[in-house]
């Protein structure tokens, strides 16, 4: 499947990069969906043998050719949510030198970055590689709200129900970008909402 | 000069004003009759006698009223004062900054008694008389750093300096332009400057942050910021936004006058001496057209700024849509004239309005 390419922004974007096997003797491999497809791009034996993959499929049907690398370890989680206490297990247990790689949807590689450097490992030292949906974890700035898997702009605060724009603006912290009220300054006056990158 | 504290408020009824003295202080941010983007850094040793640059943290007539709006804020909304977990250091470092500032340059209105690390500090105006350990967080009711900038007028980013970068890493911001603590805490220079456009491709902020990262203690520095704000609202923030955004279309031909206000920051910064961050105070000046037309001089220039900025710089900074009503304003009081060079408003000396 080709990647889509981002288009230039703002220097608070991220910007991420391709996979690529790293010398390590411990090796963390966080996915979800079409992630899966960087994951297969990787993988060697001497790799996987210690490789430790967690995998949110979403819908996507590649568990089968991930368990089928023989990782070290292998976990297959439900959701995000439900993945982030092995998450920090995983990097609580962590030994200097542990190879970190991110890959799928922003929102995934975003939030599992945020967890990395809650650990102590500098988000320059993690790889991502974006594969699948481009839809956007935002943060609505006015309820402070978390709204997943954006696709348009704008889009409803589906927490305080606002109108809100899709900035560019991103916070490693939060793992989010920032939506903004549109018609704060003329109520009701919402344009119709077309996709992010459209 | 003793100083009398006004009772106004920066919300609701909007009772804030400036007195004669603080329209003729007030840091007028244009040197000459047209603005673009630029460093513009200088010393931060002192001004001329009474200006807003004389002392290290100036404290004028709205001080009382700004501090009361500030607890409001954070009672509303404790987020907008954070520290990350290892800036609790330099929070020290900016309560002494202050506390010694304000103690030799204002000792009628505060003072600061040592001995050894046990401090006394006497803020008259706020009626406060506390005394704590130094280095000891238990001694006070806040963290160093929101005890004492809730004593203290304008927002503060208190910037932590490693990998040749300088990082929002704590703050206390209650009267900002427009952007959000809470969303750029922990952020670098470039990614919580990423929305302004235009600078980055002029290469301010790679030559800002060269300077920054080279200021040394006993050294600050100091430069002027400017944007537009529809009634004396202190707490224009991204938060705020969908509340206080239909504000901007209240303005009328007959209310513009009183309504509209020019809003300038005077950014200073020091370097911390313990933890070698550095701290970027935010102090918000608020004057309106009506009294900023007072002085001949900034009449003729602010038509002549507001009228010839870029569309790009009118829309970041929030104007674009007033900038005609503005303009019919401004330009009755402007009759063509040369105006002097600099910021002073030069009232004795340039020619009143001839129209």
């Amino acid at each position: 499947m080709s990647k889509f390419e981002f288009p230039p922004s703002i220097k608070s974007r991220p910007v991420y990069g391709t996979l690529k096997a790293r010398p390590g003797k411990g090796h963390l491999m966080i996915a979800d969906a079409e992630g899966a497809e960087a994951i297969l791009g990787i993988a060697t034996p001497d790799l996987m043998a210690k490789t430790h993959i967690i995998y949110i499929p979403r819908g996507a049907g590649f568990t089968d050719q991930l368990r089928a690398l023989n990782p070290a370890q292998f976990y297959e989680g439900p959701t995000y949510a439900a993945s982030v206490q092995r998450i920090r297990r995983v990097l609580q247990d962590a030994h200097m030198g542990l190879q970190v790689y991110l890959t799928g949807t922003e929102g995934l590689m975003g939030q599992a970055q945020n967890e990395a450097m809650q650990a102590g490992i500098p988000h320059t030292a993690i790889q991502t590689e974006h594969r699948g949906s481009v839809a956007r974890r935002m943060q609505c700035v006015h309820c402070k709200g978390i709204t997943e898997d954006v696709e348009t702009d704008p889009f409803v605060c589906s927490h305080c129900g606002l109108n809100l724009f899709v900035r560019d603006h991103y916070s490693r912290r939060l793992a989010a970008y920032q939506g903004v009220c549109i018609d704060a300054e003329d109520p009701g006056n919402v344009p119709a909402p077309k996709g992010i990158y459209e | 000069m003793t100083i009398q504290f006004n009772d106004e408020t920066f919300r609701d009824d909007y009772s804030f004003h400036n007195s004669d003295w603080a329209i003729k202080r007030f840091p007028f941010p244009f040197h000459e009759d047209s603005y673009m983007y630029a460093v513009n850094m200088e010393q931060h040793r002192g001004g001329p006698e009474g200006s807003v640059y004389e002392k290290r943290f100036d404290v004028d007539e709205h001080y009382v009223a700004e501090m009361r709006d500030r607890a409001m804020v954070l009672a509303d909304d404790p987020l907008r004062c954070q520290s990350l977990p290892h800036m609790t250091l330099a929070g020290w470092d900016l309560l002494e900054l202050i506390m010694v500032s304000k103690s030799e340059d204002y000792p009628d209105l505060f003072e600061l008694h040592r001995d050894g690390d046990t401090w006394r500090w006497v803020n008259k105006p706020m009626g406060i008389d506390d005394t704590f350990t130094f280095l000891d967080d238990t001694t006070l009711p806040y963290g160093p750093m929101e005890y004492i900038t809730r004593q203290t007028q304008g927002d503060f980013c208190v910037l932590d300096q490693r990998d040749n970068n300088l990082w929002m890493d704590a703050g206390m911001v209650t009267t900002q332009a427009d952007w959000s603590l809470d969303f750029d805490i922990g952020m670098n220079f470039f990614e919580w400057h990423a929305p302004v456009p235009l600078a980055h491709e002029k290469g301010i902020f790679v030559r800002a942050l060269k300077f920054l990262l080279n200021i040394q203690q006993g050294a600050p520095a100091r430069r002027l910021n400017w944007t537009m704000t529809v009634n004396p609202l202190l707490d224009t923030s991204p938060e705020n936004y969908h509340k206080w955004g239909i504000q901007k279309t209240t303005l009328t031909p007959e209310n513009i006058g009183a309504k509209q206000h020019l809003r300038v920051e005077l950014q200073t910064f020091f370097r911390l001496p313990r933890s070698n961050a550095l701290v970027f105070p935010i102090r918000c000046y608020l004057c309106s057209f009506q009294d900023l037309m007072t002085m001949p001089k900034w009449g003729r220039r602010l038509h002549r700024v507001v009228r010839d900025l870029p569309v790009e710089l009118a829309t970041y900074k929030g104007f674009i849509d007033n900038r005609p009503m503005m303009l019919d304003y401004l330009s009755q009081f402007d009759d063509g004239l040369p105006t002097s060079p600099g910021v002073w408003p030069d009232f004795e000396t340039e020619p009143p309005l001839a129209k």
